[in-house]
């Protein structure tokens, strides 16, 4: 019964669905709920899962793999080659830096020079799955520490392929499976120069792939209507990305990621990227648990000293380096925080590095066993470390002295009682508050990027550092006594989580919510929005009408026109989403399609187009 | 009963003391539905439909607005092109407008003496609102004399207080059909029906 696909499947689900929710609650984040539901059911726990949890995580890994194609789909090749610098420069020191240090202090500890180089390899690697799922969450990824974590966490997933050509030369034991098995690749008997043309040719295979091939396949898939034939082929292409990739011997997380890349400015991005998204985040999740699973507690219970000093000198001393890195690479003040302690653990990498050391005959049994154990512990230990960052050392740094010094500084009170408070202080937010300040209107800013809390509060403005989304961040910035908040945020899902937040607790507050486009302002009406601000849509009306306006239209006339196009879009959308409830269960992209065409049946169809009814006696006499 | 709407043009509204003051009367009137151009539109661009279905709900309509250059504030010229439609409030087929009552109610920097012969102004009020005389009639509407509170820049409170109940009583009296067309004959001011 134990044994059986289902009966594993429901208690890893069960599991999870019990205690994410409850690590999400408590602001843990979900990685720390994954790893404690893989505690729980493992051996130290419940038992209900043994040792074949390594197998699952070999399994789990490929989550991994398609969250790099993911981010791939949302890095452009054009930002990916701006950040060159700090992939290798931030990147590269990181790896060598860590791993010289790590290994130093091994030999000083007696280990030999290539045992101690190997470990100091594994454990410079960090956790891209821990890293990225966390940013990811509390919406860093595109501030400066989401951006060099990034560089770094990419940095080493390049050089993995280095550090397993090199691993086999460390040998010094007798492996103990004496093939080439562990490598796995079917181009490892060729000589070397062979090897790098291999890889060559499989690199430009998925880059010509992508650019080329891919397009019509999707287009093909996407007219089928059939919405698992595109979940299908986007599965296919990153398997056999990950298939191709092993077999010459390359990460298939790097592969994946280039696919993503080649595609990030195709037409099917958001299709690939909400077709891949589930089976990301549950296999990212079973990774997590199974994280979780492998943790020996009975060798923590035997050596605990050993193995909680090693995870703590490894995390400080990864932490040390990064921070000076992070110095030199000007990641300023709060940024160097989240980013030297979110790249603080060793990664999941560690675990196959350590595998393969073993069959390499690079580390004994013992060495890796307790490193596998360190590696657990210190992932399990990231989410905390980065709450308590969170918590102590970034509230130093960005939160408003207001909650502490309100007392002996009256001033900060009545700020306090600004009649508006804007979640996001990016492109879209700035300007809002701009205008507002220009006329005498003073905000409080919530915004989650402490570079920017940092410059703002330098300009004099009151600004809250975090994630607007939390009830206590709404209350301290004055919700409570405000008569709007202005939802600016770039992030379509904190937007609805903030909203759901405000509606709970401050229903007085009016909503002016910002909406990246049609699909969204549905979804922020069926939450109950009644001010949707679409952010292209007026600046797109404006650019038409400079282009009536070149085409020789009266300008008056132009502008009339955008304006009637306006309202009548806006009636239009209000009646489309009427519509829309009633058919969700449509394909995704037919749905798209389909209303487009109704939309512009719609523009056909307006009787009230004329933006020049009422002067245009002669029209109106005819039709009379 | 008469139902009576009040068409507001004001674009500087927070600035206004006599306009403000008419309006605080005007919105407790019962029967008077209160429309305030500038803030439906404040871009100048005037929902027809809507307002041709106010007026065609409505029997007796007045302009009400400050007598910017001797006339009214831009909206209400913009609001005449757009709204009174050709073969709707005017030509062969517009009736839509036919017998209802309209006037202005306007507010003047200048003292009654300055819109006379010998005055600066030159010309009486009722001949600077002669276009809207001549648009009500070519729309089949029956023009009233206008409401006039003249010295806005000088006026007194009690005097201001006593304006506004004038016009809360003129609005009433309308409301209920009270006013005899044989007495506006006499009157160059809607004002003077109800003395104070």
């Amino acid at each position: 019964m134990q044994q059986s696909f289902f009966f594993q499947a429901m208690i890893y689900l069960a599991s999870a669905v019990v205690m994410v929710p409850i690590a999400k609650r408590l602001g843990l984040g979900s990685v720390l709920g994954y790893l404690v539901a893989g505690v729980i059911i493992g051996p130290a726990g419940l038992k209900f899962i043994g040792m074949e949890g390594q197998d699952i995580m070999h399994f789990a890994e490929f989550g991994v793999v398609m969250m790099l194609f993911v981010i791939g789909l949302e890095l452009e090749p054009s930002r990916l080659w701006r950040m060159r610098k700090s992939i290798a420069g931030l990147g590269g020191l990181q790896v060598g830096v860590t791993t010289v240090l790590v290994a130093g202090v091994g030999m000083l500890f007696g280990i030999s020079w290539k045992e101690a180089l190997a470990l100091g390899m594994i454990i410079a690697m960090s956790s891209t799955a821990i890293v990225m799922q966390t940013l990811n969450e509390k919406g860093w990824l595109k501030t400066v520490a989401g951006q060099s974590s990034f560089a770094v966490l990419l940095f080493q997933d390049l050089a993995i392929i280095p550090m397993l050509a090199l691993f086999p030369l460390l040998a010094d034991h007798a492996g103990v499976a004496d093939s080439h098995a562990g490598g796995g690749s079917l181009v490892s008997v060729l000589p070397a120069w062979q090897q790098a043309i291999v890889v060559l040719l499989s690199v430009s295979a998925i880059v010509l792939t992508g650019k080329y091939l891919l397009r019509p396949v999707f287009r093909m898939m996407a007219r089928t209507a059939l919405r698992e034939m595109f979940t299908a082929t986007a599965l296919l292409l990153v398997v056999g990305i990950a298939v191709l990739m092993t077999s010459v011997g390359l990460s298939p997380a790097l592969g994946a990621f280039l696919a993503g890349v080649v595609l990030a400015n195709s037409e099917y991005r958001h299709e690939l990227e909400s077709s891949i998204d589930p089976f990301k985040g549950l296999l990212l999740g079973l990774f997590f648990i199974s994280v979780g699973t492998s943790i020996d507690f009975s060798l923590v219970v035997s050596k605990p000293l050993l193995i909680i000093g090693l995870v703590a000198g490894l995390m400080l001393l990864k932490m040390a380096v990064l921070f000076v890195l992070g110095k030199i690479f000007e990641v300023r003040n709060a940024q160097n925080f989240i980013f030297s302690i979110g790249l603080s653990q060793i990664g999941e990498f560690a675990f196959v590095l350590l595998s393969f050391s073993v069959q390499e005959g690079v580390l004994g049994k013992e060495v890796s066993d307790t490193m596998t154990a360190v590696v657990a512990i210190s992932m399990a230990m990231t989410p905390l470390a980065m709450m308590v960052n969170e918590k102590f050392i970034l509230t130093r740094f960005c939160l408003v002295s207001a909650g502490l010094q309100t007392a002996q500084r009256p001033s900060d009170v009545e700020e306090e009682d600004n009649p508006v408070i804007i979640a996001g202080y990016g492109h879209f937010g700035n300007i809002v508050g701009r205008f507002l300040r220009a006329n005498g209107v003073e905000a409080t800013v919530l915004d989650n990027d402490s570079d920017n809390v940092d410059f703002l509060r330098r300009m004099g403005l009151k600004v809250y550092y975090g994630d607007a989304t939390r009830y206590e961040l709404l209350d301290i910035a004055g919700a409570g006594r405000a008569q709007m908040i202005i939802i600016a945020i770039s992030d379509e899902e904190k937007r609805l989580e903030l909203i759901e937040t405000v509606k709970k607790h401050f229903p007085h507050l009016h909503m002016l919510v910002r909406s990246t486009n049609r699909n969204d302002a549905y979804d922020l009406m069926n939450a109950g929005m009644m001010h949707i601000y679409r952010e292209t849509f007026d600046t797109s009306l404006r650019l038409g009408v400079d282009a009536l306006k070149l085409l020789g239209h009266r300008a008056h006339e132009a502008t009339r026109m955008a304006k009637t196009f306006f309202v009548h879009d806006e009636r239009t959308l209000k009646h489309l989403s009427s519509i829309r409830n009633d058919e969700e269960y449509i394909h995704a992209a037919r749905q798209h399609m389909e209303e487009l065409e109704m939309i512009m049946q719609a523009d056909r169809d307006a009787v009230n187009l004329n933006a020049l009814a009422g002067w245009d006696r002669k029209a109106e006499a005819e039709t009379a | 009963m008469s139902k009576v709407l009040i068409q507001f043009a004001h674009p500087t509204h927070s600035k206004s003391n006599v306009q403000k003051t008419l309006e605080k009367y005007a919105r407790k009137v019962k029967g008077v539905t209160f429309n305030d151009l500038y803030e439906h539109y404040p871009d100048l661009f005037i929902d027809i439909k809507r307002e041709q279905q106010l007026l065609t709900k409505h029997d007796i309509i007045i302009f009400q607005h400050p007598f910017y250059w001797y006339s009214s504030p831009p909206i209400l010229k913009q609001w005449q092109d757009l709204v009174l439609e050709y073969n709707w409030a005017y030509g062969p087929k517009g009736h839509a407008l036919k017998g209802k009552k309209i006037f202005n109610a306007v507010s003047c920097g200048g003292g009654r003496d300055a819109y006379t012969s010998t005055g600066y102004n030159r010309f009486p009020v009722g001949q600077y609102l002669l276009p809207f005389n001549q648009t009500a009639y070519l729309c089949r509407m029956d023009y009233l004399p206008p409401f006039v509170v003249h010295e806005t820049y000088t006026i007194e409170d009690y005097t201001l207080k006593a304006c506004g109940e004038q016009y809360a009583e003129l609005l009433d009296a309308l409301v209920n059909d009270r006013i005899d067309p044989a007495e506006l004959a006499g009157v160059e001011y809607l004002n003077e029906l109800f003395p104070h």
